[in-house]
């Protein structure tokens, strides 16, 4: 009887059709953006989002990184509650910001506060590209100016971790002079002291690459992280020329010198921690 | 052969006309006084009316105008005894910026500005004016310089940006802009910058922090170009025109984002048709900038220019 049960057991296996493969249910399984291999999400997101295959790092959600890296229930949020207004008076912008507000649970591209990373006590940044793909209008310009200048009040050091598409549009110059506002508060904290660490993760472009991202006392970033100030299009359509596949992501920095390292997300934690040992008392060890 | 921009094409042929007709009336007998009065009323009439009008695309075209004066033309009108640096000490001297000392009014300062060519041939040599990461670090290498003999720094705008190609990426483009921003926020002496033309981004603002900001009444200051805005926001270049009055970009609009201090007016038809005169606009607008900034501590001068750029910026606190 047992026999037949297993006789009985089909001789052919069914493979998905090639959209079957491509419908993924959303929620359960989560496919590799870079081998499309398939996985649990659950699984995926045990391993910070990195491919347990390829190790290709998808991107973390501002929440996703504070868990990631600070000792359970030490992270305090600050200015929460800033929000942008319509400078430009651009059509449809604040309906783009309310869409985003649902989307993400955030109301801005930027989670700031201050917790502890193994024991030791840190003022955050993190930028989350998924609202309005993380670029950098008014709001994000005052919560990282405010956390700076938090940090510097405190006496605590600075790390941020940045993922933007560069300066938000629909701000005009608005959002370019954050840029110049964001520097002015690094410097203070800089010649008071204060230690900055950036880590720029997928992707840190224009602005924001060509400002904060690129002054930290230590510049770190992502493997496969894009980075660049300039677009790919609008450099190869000005040199008309083909750009290699590695240009501009972090190990092309890396090896033109504008990083010190580009380090595994599973080896930040122990990275940051170690850094903040060091540099205890402002990095004063007399 | 002079550039002729879009919205003075009407004045260009009724000027053409008037000239036509007293042409005629030197060979002839007949008497046109009557009509070409007439018509010479008109033309002031129609002059007066286009110039106080003038759209943002206008004023686009007005900033990019190849006969507008470049840094080095205001560089001659404004300062005496010019000496030009060169290089950065790294890699390479950058013409896409110019940088030296000089004197204004007896006091020597620092001075750097884009500078874009007038002709293919200069332009080709200027990288029409965008900058390499070494033109920014040649730039950063006279601030310093500047803070050290206690010079004000006078910074004179005018690029598209900076120049997006591989090796300006190589040589860390972004690394350049960033540490001149956070640089110049610190510098010990007096920072001037007047944007002559076009304002293009980050490799506009990489020369643009300082103390105090003007703008020439027909300059742009943009966080991308109109061009760019229309590709990006609605996937169309040829929308520029759009994009140039939804982005805010012209001296009006800065003024009232509290980005700009002074707007500095321009001759009627731009800064192109008298550079005399347009000199001797920025030159007042200067002064009363030095004088001011000169008189305080550095104290004050570093705290002022840190709450001048905190204050940038629009954004509320949700209940």
């Amino acid at each position: 009887m047992l026999k037949d049960f297993f006789g009985k057991k089909k001789k052919y296996a069914t493979i998905p059709s090639e959209q079957g493969k491509l419908d993924v249910p959303e929620g359960l399984m989560k496919k590799c953006d870079s081998c499309h291999k398939i996985y649990y999400r659950k699984e995926m997101k045990k391993n910070n989002n990195v491919c347990p295959n390829c190790g290709y790092h998808h991107p973390l959600t501002a929440w996703e990184r504070i868990d990631s890296l600070f000792d359970e229930g030490t992270f305090q949020e600050w200015d929460k509650q800033l929000t942008s207004g319509n400078p430009l008076e651009f059509p449809g912008y604040e309906e783009k910001l309310e869409k985003d507000r649902i989307k993400t649970g955030l109301n801005e591209g930027v989670v700031t506060g201050k917790g502890m990373i193994d024991g030791q006590g840190t003022a955050f940044s993190v930028m989350d590209s998924s609202f309005r793909m993380g670029s950098m209008g008014s709001v994000m310009g005052e919560k990282i100016t405010r956390a700076i200048e938090n940090a510097q009040q405190e006496a605590l050091p600075f790390i941020i971790f940045t993922a933007s598409g560069g300066a938000r549009m629909q701000e005009g110059v608005l959002s370019l002079m954050q840029m110049a506002k964001t520097s002015v508060a690094i410097k203070r904290f800089s010649d008071a002291g204060g230690l900055m660490i950036s880590i720029m993760t997928h992707p840190t472009t224009g602005g924001v690459s060509a400002s904060f991202a690129s002054i930290g006392d230590y510049t770190f970033a992502e493997p496969g992280a894009l980075i660049g100030f300039a677009g790919r299009r609008i450099i190869e359509q000005t040199i008309r020329e083909k750009l290699p596949d590695d240009f501009q992501t972090a190990e092309f920095l890396f090896k033109h010198g504008q990083l010190d390292q580009v380090v595994h997300r599973h080896d930040l934690k122990q990275l940051l921690a170690a850094l903040l040992m060091m540099h205890q008392k402002g990095g004063n060890n007399t | 052969m002079k550039q002729v921009l879009e919205f003075e094409k009407p004045i260009v042929n009724l000027k053409e006309k008037i000239a036509e007709l007293k042409n005629f009336t030197k060979d002839s007998e007949i008497d046109l006084s009557e009509e070409i009065r007439t018509l010479e009323q008109r033309l002031a009439t129609l002059e007066e009316d286009i110039y106080a009008n003038l759209q943002p695309w206008d004023r686009v075209q007005m900033a990019r105008h190849r006969e507008r004066p470049t840094s080095l033309d205001y560089i001659d009108e404004l300062f005496t005894n010019f000496i030009e640096f060169h290089g950065d000490r790294y890699y390479g001297d950058d013409e896409a910026i110019v940088a030296g000392i000089a004197y204004y009014k007896d006091k020597p300062v620092t001075v750097i500005g884009h500078q874009r060519g007038k002709d293919t041939k200069e332009n080709i040599r200027r990288n029409f004016g965008m900058p390499h990461p070494e033109g920014y670090r040649k730039a950063l290498r006279h601030m310093k310089q500047a803070e050290k003999f206690n010079r004000p720094i006078i910074c004179l705008i005018d690029t598209k940006g900076a120049y997006p190609g591989k090796a300006a990426e190589e040589r860390g483009q972004s690394e350049a802009i960033a540490k001149n921003l956070m640089e110049m926020a610190g510098l010990t002496v007096p920072i001037v910058c007047i944007v002559i033309g076009e304002g293009g981004s980050g490799g506009a603002l990489a020369l643009g922090v300082g103390d105090h900001i003007h703008m020439l009444e027909n300059a742009t200051y943009s966080v991308i170009s109109p061009e760019g805005a229309a590709a990006l926001l609605w996937k169309d270049a040829n929308l520029a025109q759009k994009a140039a009055e939804t982005m805010k970009i012209t001296s009006y609009d800065l003024k009232q984002l509290g980005v700009v201090d002074n707007i500095i007016p321009e001759p009627r038809g731009g800064a192109h048709r008298d550079i005399k005169q347009q000199a001797v606009n920025i030159d007042k607008v200067l002064k009363a900038s030095l004088d001011r900034l000169t008189s305080l501590s550095v104290d004050d001068l570093l705290e002022k220019r840190w709450e001048k750029y905190k204050r940038i910026g629009d954004y509320t606190k949700m209940e």
